[in-house]
């Protein structure tokens, strides 16, 4: 299939192209920029006038509840929510159940993915097995299945011990580690920031210190191993300056930040709004501003959705009680845009975060628009504001802090490895 | 954002927490609680208020006390009045709460009276009920106890009724206590000038002083010149662990004994939510002292009770 189109503003982060001109594709890659090849005849032509066209959202954390947990999300549903999203790769966590510690669950989910036909799938095989934090996993036979990283998900990993293991093992065959900092101890029972929030309405807290002790000791076996470890879901103020020390340090590490972090506090909380009960916690305004500054910088490399699907049920009880995490694969894109226009920041920097970075964590050959590159294309309309509706998101988890909230940027066109995978 | 314990015309729809409702609703409240405590003196103790409208206790966590009150309460005001125990029933068969309110309101109930060991599940069931339902909160973990917080500052304006010219201190485990909260947030909104919080800092919320406190760690210095000492009970799995070496330590330091009392003002009162700790923090010389007002809480637990009820059942119709 061959495909033209037609007049939008392409922007493509990686390569520094920020200009109105057409895109040609065929056979599933970019095969002209401006200029068709010679004898291109477009099966169809998108008229994208007024729209962005920019490379397929690489979402660096997305669960998609597949294996076993099926009645929060399955991988079509949740799939077919990324393309709506504009994304079109994305790494998925491995607390499925089983637990992604085997390679041939490994080579099952990326099997099914692929049949679908939607956005690549990159699975983050568990760094230990049944993410116990116990014994090491196969990571040479998981990595040759097709994992991309080696990751506890939210499991804790107390025993310094088996980290430094895991750190030195994954660092052997050069293999990244994905670690979100928080220290077990200071974290357990938690379920919000320990803050005034969390004082006023008697929830049991989180205090930023649990993310910066286990920063220090991640940090710190960074520099003992040589281990290349990507750090997941900052939220404080000081665990950004943390970063951005280690990197002015040369520590072979990065971070992201969750997408909703940008733009929630503590505070939104309200009366015990479940939506907000996230992980990690929201966090204070002058943390907030951090996070913010810190992406806007460079310090925290990309900006996830840490899409996290949970069932209704799960929500419809008392706050501590209720399952952390908000569904974010149809808001990556809306919410780096507003992020973008709040702090003044320039579109192609802003994409970058959600494209051309984060497929550089991941190591994936996407993420840019050259000619030759794999034709998955993102083309939205950034004039364009939508209301959340949670019945209108395709994903199975309807559960979203933005609630009524009316958000930029609606995708239009969604294209896969040069097919059309989404349209609205 | 929405107050939910307002209806749209200002009136209390429900009792969730003391935060957020403004001071003529409390002072109200009090006013009602006044008319009510002559009820609880007579020999005929019941008003028809509440006639032929169906109070249910719905107790997620025990309390003895406090489900008493409210029972009785509600039958001075002659409700019906069912009391569930969830804990030995519904929600060890798997049921959600959500389902067992909902099979409840499907039963006619007009006012819940919820206790429940997780902050919020007051909120949540305000939230999900059908609109003709009032919920009273009666404890949901450590985030408030409404009515508890009324009849102390009820107990207190007896005895003290010029609020604004008051010193009080609460003494003990605030991180863990509704009651602190809902004393701490009555005790402002009525204007008392001088809020303080006694604890060793384990035992104390991050920024609590954002709440409107002064903080004190020793309870000398905190204690000296005040007109009311609030004790708050302390759990017996709090003392001996991180939080606290052991009760003997805490009584030393945080129980309130006839001496540390003679540095309040010599007429101070001296109060607690119940069930008491004796020995640990409170003395029995001070909690049967003449200076204890106990006892009186427990009574004017029950007014303040009847005129919750009776405003609530009110602004139904």
């Amino acid at each position: 299939m061959k495909i033209h189109i037609r007049n939008p503003r392409l922007i493509d982060p990686r390569n520094g192209i920020d200009t109105q001109c057409d895109l040609f594709i065929a056979a599933g890659r970019v095969v002209g920029i401006g200029n068709p090849p010679v004898a291109f005849h477009a099966n169809q032509t998108i008229d994208a006038d007024g729209l962005i066209a920019c490379p397929g959202l690489v979402d660096i954390s997305a669960r998609l509840r597949e294996p076993g947990f099926e009645y929060k999300a399955t991988l079509e549903s949740e799939l077919k929510a990324a393309v709506a999203g504009g994304v079109t790769s994305l790494a998925c966590p491995p607390d499925t159940d089983p637990v992604l510690d085997e390679p041939g669950l490994v080579e099952m989910l990326k099997y099914r993915a692929k049949q679908l036909n939607l956005a690549h799938v990159y699975p983050l095989g568990a760094l230990t097995r049944r993410l116990e934090g116990k014994q090491l996993t196969e990571m040479n036979q998981l990595m040759e299945a097709g994992c991309v990283g080696f990751s506890q998900a939210n499991a804790p990993l107390t025993d310094t011990q088996v980290l430094r293991h895991a750190l030195q093992y994954a660092a052997t065959f050069g293999l990244t580690v994905w670690l979100r900092p928080e220290d077990a101890w200071l974290a357990r029972g938690g379920v919000a920031h320990d803050g005034e929030v969390a004082a006023r309405l008697g929830l049991p807290g989180i205090p930023s210190s649990a993310e910066t002790i286990a920063l220090a000791t991640i940090l710190t076996l960074v520099e003992d191993t040589g281990a290349r470890v990507h750090l997941c879901r900052l939220s404080t103020r000081d665990g950004v300056e943390m970063v951005r020390q280690a990197k002015a340090r040369r520590l072979p590490v990065s971070c992201d930040v969750a997408a909703h972090q940008l733009h929630l506090t503590e505070h939104d909380i309200g009366y015990f709004e479940t939506h907000c009960h996230l992980k990690p916690p929201l966090r204070t305004q002058r943390d907030k501003e951090a996070l913010r500054t810190g992406v806007a910088d460079g310090t925290v490399d990309a900006v996830c959705s840490d899409h996290t699907p949970v069932d209704d049920d799960a929500k419809l009880v008392p706050f501590a009680e209720s399952e952390a995490g908000a569904t974010g694969l149809e808001f990556l894109l809306s919410l780096t845009l507003k992020w973008a226009q709040e702090s003044g920041i320039a579109l192609p920097a802003a994409l970058a975060r959600v494209t051309s970075e984060p497929a550089r964590l991941l190591q994936i050959d996407a993420g840019h628009l050259s000619v030759g590159a794999v034709a998955d294309i993102c083309l939205f309309d950034p004039e364009h504001y939508w209301k959340v509706d949670p019945q209108a998101l395709l994903s199975q988890g309807k559960n979203t802090p933005f609630l009524g909230l009316e958000l930029p940027g609606k995708v239009r066109w969604t294209l896969v490895a040069g097919q059309i995978a989404h349209r609205a | 954002m929405n107050n939910p314990q307002l209806d749209k015309n200002g009136r209390l729809k429900h009792l969730l927490s003391i935060e957020g409702l403004p001071k003529d609703i409390l002072t109200q409240i009090l006013d009602t609680a006044e008319s009510f405590a002559g009820v609880s003196e007579r020999e005929v103790k019941k008003v028809p208020l509440l006639r032929g409208r169906t109070v249910c206790n719905l107790f997620f966590e025990n309390s003895t006390r406090t489900r008493t009150t409210f029972e009785i309460a509600a039958k001075r005001l002659s409700a019906d009045v069912v009391s569930l125990h969830i804990g030995t029933s519904s929600q060890s068969k798997g049921e959600t709460m959500l389902d067992t309110v909902n099979n409840l309101v499907a039963m006619h109930a007009d006012i819940f009276v919820v206790r429940h060991a997780q902050s919020g599940a007051a909120h949540f069931i305000a939230r999900h009920v059908a609109p003709h339902v009032h919920v009273i909160n009666a404890g949901d973990g450590r985030h408030s106890h409404p009515t508890q917080g009324l009849l102390d500052v009820f107990t207190i304006r007896r005895y003290k009724p010029d609020m604004h010219n008051l010193r009080v201190a609460i003494v003990g485990d605030i991180l863990h206590s509704r009651v602190a909260r809902s004393e701490i947030h009555a005790l402002t909104t009525l204007g008392v000038p001088e809020v303080r919080v006694i604890a060793p800092k384990t035992l104390l919320p991050e920024y609590v002083e954002r709440l409107g406190v002064h903080v004190y760690h020793d309870m000398r210095q905190g204690l000296k010149d005040v007109d009311v000492v609030m004790m708050l009970r302390l759990q017996n799995e709090r003392m001996n662990g991180a939080l606290l070496p052991s009760a003997q330590e805490y009584f030393k330091c945080y129980g309130l004994t006839p001496d540390k009392l003679a540095l309040a003002r010599p007429d101070a009162i001296v109060m607690h939510p119940g069930p008491m700790n004796r020995g640990i923090e409170i003395d029995s010389a001070v909690a049967d002292g003449t200076q204890s007002v106990i006892l009186p809480q427990v009574t004017y637990g029950i007014a303040v009770r009847m005129a919750v009820m009776s405003m609530l059942a009110g602004s139904g119709e």
